[in-house]
């Protein structure tokens, strides 16, 4: 079977930046921060007391239809990210699903086939609601100790008989599917930072070996809670400069130290060009490649990462041969870019090792780092620069890094002809590697 | 480019033991790896058994390297274990001409086991009982004592995957799912996909999981997924029979090397079986409960036969999903006619989670290892503790005997929560 080509025509962002395509693409143009100091606990027993909450995410109910209102209750935070990035994603899409159909957020009958219509989300370790759970336990106490005994015959009965469906990572695809009646291949990829890139990169896979015709993909996270936090802060991934919370992140910055734990991510439409052509979909870009690798560096907790950067060059090379285009077609990098030091070196290694002085764009220094869903907002970046011929300036990285010798544009936004765009990304901890290329589409 | 994706090893770990041979004979032979729980005390639980993974030495299994490996969560460790036994079954060690770009890796994954006494110390420290709320300082205050960095980070449920990359320098392709029950039948299809686009000549792929903890069997136990027969566990399991009650929670991993068949011959590696069909689909229905069609599970089995150009009446063996819980059972059954129709009587199903229990993410990983022995052996292993016939499962379970079969071509189905459907189909080599 020949491949089919695709194309991105729906973008969701859901960031401490903006929601939404317009609110997202002007924040960026703006260099505007999301980091602040955590409002939704007391952050002050933590090193790090910095987040990016997503405020202004409405309600979840607001964006599905009436009668999966019920819903609402057993979706953990990661979960609502989802539903409220689909929603944004299959909007600005033109896709009429069954959610939008339903709610009447658009006239017209369906435009897509739901047997057809594929998923393929990222999502992180989920962590259980700690209010919820700790109430629970703390009421399986004698001498205010925990007693596993008076939690197995009584205390477990605290918590609602569907606790555990709250935070099976699957369950971002399983309402965003149910929601917009995606009954087509469904996957759930967990590999950190890696997860949306690999995630998109798999539905591209999908709909280029005509599995499905359309795909919605990417991936969401929130890192906005405790257990969370504790767990970045024990692995010392964490900036503790509390006392400057919006210039926490600094991707590439001569003074970075760790990035910020925050939430949000994104979806997107993927459609087969024919697909797309026929409904007179507006096309942002074309994805034309993928790659995947590992750095088979280290095995053991807390990892780091190739020095060389093998892992990410390699994805790249890979992703770029896929493309069929050489290394010195790429006209700008979007790369993961999340302000830890020993990372953003080996980041950086890698880039260099293929591309000689590419511009580089780094949109996390005012988003920071929510895990899964990180490399959904890059791709979304990626696809909004060669939509518009524009590089965003990075916030908060000058003055740079000389060490890391990248290209990364510090003034703009800058107007620049981006035909070939390549997006990277690795997880922190684990060694995953992939690359997405986008091609100005004609 | 037509490449076909085959199997040249496979490893597992069960509680029905690590050894390939002498598990699947006790498998044959109708055994039980159901037992009173261990790992915790669960002695005052709703359900107080398990089918926890026994004689696991990962030392043994993984020699001088296991030092390298020794902050990986349970969960990983029976990953590694799995995968080091498939890759020398598969004659890869000191193998040559394998580039290392070309070795893929793609589980099914699951998050390591949460440090649940110092988790629920910090949870009882910090909750607020006046305020009704948790008190984020007093919970990080003990938090920050207790727990433990490696421990924490080990839990994602890509660490297994990047162990098993690091021990065998694979730097292709790696990939973890979670699509719950379906994990590792996904990873598999995905992987045999990987293979025949291109991307990857050779995949370590499968799926680990231990949900044999105090936080997973209460989740399992809140949703009364699990059998409650605390006083014969052995039994406990019932795929099929009128009489289910519910899952018995399993653990352990299965990992298979998948392989370009070319690439197979030129090592001159056994080629065991071929992977040639995969199917993927999402109910799109309700979070809780399975599509009352079976529509998705349908779908995926046809699309998977499809991939596979196979008809209905060349499957000789279907390995169920078949839980042993009311919904799951009635459904796939029905889900089988629907897409077989008249030949759904004249097809063996059976689920050797009636002895195994629920490996929850590596189950499709271990049902899809016993299709292959099924296939080289000619014989399909039972649903053992089938008794009483179900008028709602009206089809050939294979009760609690083995069967001699012509066996050449299977179909193995795995469904997770929330609406996962995933087949594989494999097929003898020819």
């Amino acid at each position: 079977m020949s491949k089919r080509r695709v194309v991105v025509t729906g973008l969701g962002p859901v960031t401490p930046i903006g929601v939404g395509v317009d609110a997202f693409w002007q924040a960026l143009l703006d260099g505007r921060s999301g980091t602040h100091r955590i409002e939704s606990f007391d952050p002050s027993r933590f090193d790090s007391q910095i987040g990016g909450e997503i405020a202004d995410v409405r309600k979840v109910n607001d964006f599905v239809p009436k009668g999966y209102r019920k819903a609402g209750k057993i979706m953990a935070r990661d979960i609502e990210l989802a539903v409220v990035a689909a929603w944004h994603a299959v909007m600005d899409a033109g896709l009429r699903t069954k959610c939008i159909i339903e709610r009447a957020d658009a006239e017209g009958p369906q435009n897509l086939d739901s047997a057809r219509f594929g998923a393929n989300i990222g999502a992180g370790l989920i962590c259980a609601d700690l209010g919820e759970l700790s109430e629970a336990l703390a009421q399986s106490t004698t001498e205010d100790l925990f007693s596993l005994r008076i939690w197995g015959n009584e205390g477990m009965q605290n918590l609602t008989p569907l606790w555990l469906l709250k935070f099976l990572p699957n369950m971002l695809a399983c309402h965003v599917t149910i929601v917009h009646d995606a009954q087509g291949p469904s996957n759930t990829i967990t590999c950190g930072e890696a997860s949306s890139h690999l995630a998109i990169g798999e539905a591209y896979r999908t709909i280029e070996r005509g599995t499905a015709d359309v795909c919605i993909c990417g991936g969401a996270e929130s890192k906005a809670n405790p257990m969370a936090l504790i767990r970045q802060s024990l692995g010392k991934r964490l900036s503790t400069r509390n006392d400057a919370p919006e210039s926490a992140c600094r991707p590439f910055g001569k003074d970075r130290d760790g990035t910020v734990a925050t939430e949000g991510g994104g979806l997107v439409i993927l459609e087969s060009l024919e697909h797309a052509q026929a409904r007179g979909a507006r096309i942002y870009a074309e994805l034309v490649g993928f790659g995947a690798a590992h750095d088979a560096h280290t095995p053991m907790q807390p990892t780091t990462p190739h020095p060389e950067g093998r892992g990410v060059a390699l994805a790249a090379q890979k992703a770029l041969r896929d493309a069929g285009l050489a290394n010195a077609d790429v006209r700008l990098v979007v790369p993961m870019a999340c302000g830890l030091s020993v990372h953003d070196a080996s980041e950086a290694a890698g880039l260099r090792s293929l591309f000689d002085d590419v511009p580089v764009m780094a949109v996390n220094g005012g988003i920071g780092n929510n895990g899964a869903g990180t490399g959904a907002i890059d791709f979304i970046a990626a696809c909004l620069a060669v939509h518009h011929n524009t590089i965003t300036a990075a916030v908060n990285s000058d003055p740079l890094d000389t060490e890391c010798g990248l290209n990364v544009v510090l003034d703009g936004p800058v107007d620049a002809p981006v035909d070939v765009a390549l997006t990277t990304a690795y997880a922190l901890g684990g060694g995953q590697n992939a690359a997405l290329a986008l091609k100005a589409f004609r | 480019m037509n490449r076909r994706v085959v199997i040249t090893g496979m490893g597992w770990v069960t509680p029905l033991g690590c050894d390939l041979e002498r598990t699947w004979q006790r498998l044959l032979g109708g055994e039980s790896g159901v037992s009173t729980t261990a790992i915790f005390d669960a002695g005052t639980f709703p359900t107080q058994f398990s089918a926890q993974v026994k004689g696991f030495d990962f030392d043994a299994i993984l020699g001088d390297r296991a030092a390298q490996h020794i902050s990986a969560s349970r969960n990983a460790r029976f990953a590694l274990a799995a995968a080091e036994m498939a890759w020398s079954h598969a004659g890869l060690n000191g193998a040559h001409g394998v580039s290392a770009e070309m070795v893929g890796v793609y589980p099914g994954g699951g998050e390591g086991p949460l440090d649940f006494g110092n988790f629920a110390a910090a949870a009882v420290n910090g909750w607020d009982n006046e305020q009704r709320t948790l008190d984020a300082v007093r919970w990080a205050d003990v938090a920050y004592e207790r727990l433990s960095a490696v421990h924490e980070l080990e839990q994602d449920p890509n660490c297994a995957a990047s162990h098993i990359a690091c021990r065998f320098n694979a730097q292709g392709p790696n990939f973890n799912t979670l699509t719950a029950c379906a994990a590792s039948t996904q990873a598999l299809g995905e992987a045999a996909a990987q293979i025949r686009r291109g991307d990857a000549d050779i995949m370590i792929s499968g799926g680990a999981h231990s949900m044999i903890h105090p936080l997973g069997v209460t989740g399992f136990n809140r949703l009364t997924a699990l059998s409650t027969r605390n006083d014969e566990p052995t039994t406990a399991s019932r795929p099929f029979d009128r009489t289910r009650d519910g899952f018995v929670l399993g653990e352990g991993a299965g990992m298979l090397i998948l392989e370009e068949l070319e690439n197979a011959r030129r090592r001159g590696a056994s080629i065991l079986a071929e992977i040639v069909g995969f199917g993927s689909t999402a109910d799109a229905f309700r979070v809780t409960d399975i599509h009352e069609e079976g529509r998705g599970a349908t779908a995926s089995m046809r699309m998977a036969l499809d991939d596979a150009d196979v008809k209905t009446d060349q499957i000789d063996y279907i390995s169920a999903h078949g839980t042993g819980t009311e919904e799951n059972d009635k459904l796939e059954t029905l889900a089988i006619r629907n897409v077989f129709g008249d030949n759904a009587k004249n097809v063996a199903v059976s689920s050797i989670k009636s002895m195994m229990g629920h490996l929850v993410a590596a189950a499709g990983a271990v049902e899809l290892i016993t299709c292959v022995l099924a296939i080289r052996d000619k014989v399909i292993p039972p649903t053992s503790n089938y008794v009483h016939p179900d008028p709602n499962c009206p089809l050939d379970y294979v009760p609690n005997e083995p069967r001699q079969h012509d066996v050449n071509v299977c179909l193995s189905n795995s469904f997770g929560f929330g609406g996962q459907n995933d087949t594989l189909i494999v097929r003898q080599m020819t």
